[in-house]
């Protein structure tokens, strides 16, 4: 039966703070809709567990309609589960059937550290973009309207594009060698694609480059899980942009 | 890692292309391989920049994949990599490890010899030694199975090298599904080429 509710294993990663050691706990949860979303089956789960004087998992989710990049959950061996396109928050729970065993682990990557259970401290992200992914505008009051500048379709659809990543780290988390290079591209992409982000875009790919070399990812050997488990299918021709970018600017500049 | 791999793709092909020589004409290999071991510019510029590519490519293989291994500090109790990825793009170090032990046993057999003839014994010139040298290495029926399961882990190998390296150096537009297609190509029938060639003489002479 299609509508009927779920009883699920749930194999949780618990870890109290970012120097504790974790593990694996399992707790079963009953009478799940198949209409909820994936983290509505995590509040029911928190609500048991408050309810029996235990400490909720805790995990981030903010707009829960998958634009904010909060939500972040290895569930089942792929970021944000099984579903594509999606994020964690938008992953129905229809997609298991009941009786069904489910591992929930954080993102896993030196450079996003675990803070609490499935938390983890993503700000190497924001380091990344404080390292370049902006442009220098004076908003004093003489700001030029960017719709002034005509912008040939095929290269606003692709800066469009690049600019739909929201920053979740489900490329990083997905990649076995923990890259950040589509994310990073992407950032790169979104700017070096229009004309206001031409101007600074060689210091830019190098600064963001560095950062995220300094921050520990690993680096990019184009097996394409990044591409695959994206909710926002960014592409990876981005990385190709980038690299294409990163050659130009080093001989440019050194 | 990606310029020492489209180094080594071209290397390749025109590797095979001399080696499928001897399957046609035993003269014209002897020629060519005499030609090719005495040319100046052969032995001394395209010799020393093979050994480099081989070496750059290899070491910088391990370093990146230590790296890469040292990026992830906790791994997960569940990780499907087969969901999103090719199995040949995620063990490049496997197939290149047995590559690299191949590269290893494809010295000492024609590379050291070679060696010896020119420089340690100092032996003359022979330009119809090469055939029979290849002839006699793939009488060994253990060697060419070794040669066989080695061309397959190049073939996988380059199954993802051969787009990767496209890829890598900023190649993604609209041929790249071309360059995937003619990678494929590339990966199953360079091996096939090879493995052909140890069975030939394998099978074509009396042991």
């Amino acid at each position: 039966m299609a509508n009927e509710n779920l009883n699920l294993t749930l194999k949780v990663w618990r870890q109290n703070g970012p120097n504790n050691p974790g593990r694996m706990e399992t707790y079963q949860v009953k009478d799940i809709s198949p209409d909820s979303s994936f983290l509505e089956m995590m509040d029911v789960l928190n609500n048991n567990l408050i309810e029996t004087g235990k400490d909720p998992v805790a995990f981030d989710h903010d707009c829960r309609e998958g634009i904010c990049g909060s939500c972040s959950m290895f569930i089942n061996g792929e970021a944000h589960g099984p579903d594509r396109g999606v994020t964690t928050c938008q992953l129905h729970m229809r997609k298991f059937k009941s009786g069904d065993t489910i591992h929930i682990e954080p993102w896993r990557a030196k450079a996003f550290p675990v803070i609490k259970d499935l938390v983890v401290d993503r700000s190497s992200f924001d380091r990344i973009i404080q390292a370049g992914g902006f442009i220098s505008v004076n908003t004093s009051g003489n700001t030029v309207d960017a719709n002034a500048i005509p912008i040939n379709k095929e290269d606003a659809d692709k800066a469009f594009d690049a600019a739909t990543c929201i920053g979740c780290g489900a490329c990083v988390a997905s990649c076995k060698n923990a890259s950040a290079m589509l994310f990073v591209s992407a950032k790169v992409s979104q700017l070096a694609l229009l004309p206001q982000g031409r101007v600074e875009a060689e210091d830019r790919v190098l600064n963001m480059v560095h950062q995220m070399d300094e921050e520990g990812f690993g680096n990019c050997t184009n097996t394409g899980a990044c591409e695959v488990e994206c909710p926002k299918g960014i592409s990876l021709e981005n990385i190709a942009r980038m690299n294409r970018e990163y050659a130009s600017a080093l001989v440019k500049k050194g | 890692m990606a310029l020492s791999a489209l180094f080594l793709l071209f290397f390749l092909l025109q590797h095979l292309t001399i080696n499928m020589m001897s399957v046609f004409s035993a003269d014209l290999f002897n020629e060519t391989s005499h030609f090719m071991g005495t040319n100046f510019l052969v032995q001394f510029l395209l010799q020393p920049l093979l050994i480099f590519a081989v070496v750059f490519h290899f070491v910088m293989g391990f370093i990146l994949e230590l790296k890469n291994r040292s990026s992830r500090d906790v791994n997960y109790a569940v990780f499907k990599g087969a969901a999103n990825s090719s199995w040949t793009s995620r063990n490049m170090i496997i197939s290149g490890l047995v590559i690299l032990a191949f590269i290893g046993l494809h010295f000492y057999d024609f590379w050291l010899p070679e060696l010896d003839h020119k420089y340690i014994s100092v032996l003359p010139e022979d330009p119809s030694r090469y055939f029979g040298e290849l002839q006699h290495k793939f009488a060994d029926l253990w060697r060419v199975i070794l040669y066989c399961i080695a061309f397959v882990l190049l073939g996988l190998h380059l199954d993802h090298g051969f787009q990767s390296a496209f890829q890598s150096v900023g190649f993604n537009n609209k041929y790249t599904p071309s360059i995937k297609m003619l990678g494929t190509a590339y990966s199953i029938l360079i091996p096939l080429g090879f493995i052909f060639i140890a069975l030939f003489h394998y099978f074509t002479q009396s042991h």
